[in-house]
């Protein structure tokens, strides 16, 4: 059965940062990999849209992209990419002969920590994860991040080019470097699916490729850490958030907040993952940032509706997660909680010392308790504060009706 | 083994604690020791205040020479070392030796490769 364009496409985006990975390991150069494997899927398409799908389709990519990078090679006669030839080789004929194709080396973990070293600047960390790892294209990522396309393929070009000179090695690293490192991939997904969730600016409330890339992300982490609680902390945390998805807008694209959210319309098959992954991390007992987001998520998506929701747990967990992160975020967040738990005078009153009037949410929740406590001027100055600094569509339409809706003043 | 410089970036207009500076002193003693034993140390030094320098400048033929540092900034290049590596994260890991030796922030610059 001839493949469709669909299934490719579902091909590209699972095989390919493993297939990259595999050629950088053995050429070790990016730019080669990446190509051959580009280079590969075009004769993939050719062939499959023809033939229907290989049945290792990865097998198949990988194979097809190590023979082009040696061609290449060969052609350019580079002396110190004669060794990495040479390993291909074996590998294909081994590939071809004992080796079954389904039983791929898995090469991604280097590469995570490759792209995510904290020698290269943050936004270079997360373009260069998106598209080594996730295979998504230059065009893709600069569409994502609502970035001009050139500015995206120089910032690509840019950090190729240090890891390259500086040397940026491509191994896991030693031990005592490890925590610090995995957390800066993590750090990385978090950002790519968190982006997606709540668009800092655009027409559509989700970008959905980024939040699928980003639990997709989380998933090959888990599978090749799968004993790091933090890992799998993120992982449920992104599930968790991600199940409330289409929840999160009504039929005519409106914001729904989590209170009004239909539950029903959640993916329960997604919580359910979420929350196994977090009684799992109970049971470590290793607790982490993430983790305990995790957790704060697994309370809200337990309650049967809003109003049961265990706001005391949640308090209590958030005053765990000030103890690994302090930061005024957490403490916004805390205060909200607050305000659910001991009323909106103690959450006004917990938000007041925080440093964040450059942060749309302070204002959203100032507003929000206001309202509570029947105070609408403030409410509607705190509202337009927030408009002031919101460039999400969807959230302005949402806190424009919000507004709209207080009483007018006297 | 590739090569890398590590440059600090000293403020000479900075007071100085003697105390520290002394402190500073001898825990360079230790990290050039430590380098060498390891044969990581390819060469280094301390550099004279830039107010001691002189830029010659190419002007057509010949050049100019000017009295005083290239550049007007706070922070200049106070010594350096150069040293041999695995990779960045060889290297990364002397500079944080060095820069908590010497107290001032080091830049970690590869070399370009010989072809």
């Amino acid at each position: 059965m001839p493949a469709s364009a669909a299934d490719i496409a579902r091909v590209f985006r699972e095989e390919s940062g493993r297939a990259t990975a595999i050629l950088i390991r053995h050429f070790g150069d990016i730019d080669v990999a990446e190509e051959a494997v580009q280079e590969a899927f075009v004769t993939a398409t050719r062939h499959w849209a023809d033939h229907g799908l290989p049945p290792h389709p990865g097998g198949w990519i990988t194979t097809t992209a190590k023979r082009w990078a040696i061609d290449r090679l060969r052609r350019e006669h580079k002396r110190d990419a004669k060794e990495g030839v040479a390993t291909a080789l074996l590998d294909i004929a081994r590939d071809e002969n004992d080796h079954p194709m389904h039983a791929l080396p898995d090469d991604r973990l280097p590469l995570f920590f490759t792209c995510c070293h904290p020698a290269l600047a943050r936004p270079a960390q997360v373009a260069l994860t998106l598209r080594l790892l996730g295979g998504l294209t230059t065009p893709e990522i600069a569409r994502a991040f609502l970035v001009e396309e050139p500015t995206m393929a120089q910032r690509l070009v840019r950090a190729k080019k240090k890891i390259k000179q500086a040397g940026i090695p491509y191994r896991v690293p030693d031990i005592e470097e490890l925590p610090a490192r995995v957390e800066a991939v993590l750090g990385v997904v978090y950002l790519v699916f968190n982006e997606g969730h709540t668009a800092s600016s655009g027409d559509d409330l989700v970008r959905h490729d980024l939040c699928d890339e980003g639990v997709r992300l989380a998933r090959v982490l888990a599978l090749l850490l799968p004993d790091e609680p933090e890992v799998l902390g993120l992982l449920a945390l992104l599930l968790l958030i991600d199940a409330r998805r289409d929840a999160r807008r009504d039929p005519s694209g409106r914001l729904v907040l989590l209170a009004d959210q239909d539950r029903a319309r959640w993916d329960l098959s997604q919580v359910a993952e979420g929350h196994a992954i977090v009684r799992r991390c109970l049971s470590i007992n290793r607790p982490g940032r993430y983790q305990l987001q995790a957790a704060i998520q697994a309370v809200h998506t337990d309650a049967a509706d809003a109003a049961s929701t265990d706001w005391h747990q949640i308090v209590q967990l958030y005053d765990q997660l000030l103890t690994v992160d302090a930061g005024p975020v957490v403490r916004l967040n805390r205060a909200v909680a607050v305000a659910e738990r001991d009323g909106a005078q103690a959450g006004l009153d917990a938000l007041a010392p925080l440093p964040l009037a450059h942060y749309a949410p302070y204002w959203v929740a100032r507003a929000e308790l206001c309202r509570r406590l029947d105070r609408p001027d403030e409410a509607r100055a705190a509202y337009d504060e927030a408009l002031a600094r919101s460039e999400n569509q969807v959230e302005r339409a949402h806190l424009t009706r919000r507004r709209q809706s207080l009483p007018r003043p006297h | 083994m590739k090569q890398y410089l590590l440059a600090v970036h000293t403020d000479f207009s900075a007071p100085v604690d003697p105390a520290e500076m002394q402190d500073a002193f001898a825990a360079v003693e230790a990290f050039n020791k430590e380098v060498m034993d390891k044969n990581v140390w390819i060469f280094g030094g301390g550099l004279c205040p830039p107010a001691s320098s002189t830029v010659v400048r190419p002007e057509g033929k010949d050049v100019v020479h000017v009295d005083g540092p290239y550049a007007e900034t706070k922070e200049v290049l106070g010594g350096f070392w150069i040293i041999r590596a695995a990779d960045l994260d060889a290297a990364l890991a002397w500079a944080k030796k060095a820069a908590l030796a010497c107290k001032n922030p080091v830049e970690v610059r590869p070399f370009q490769d010989e072809e």
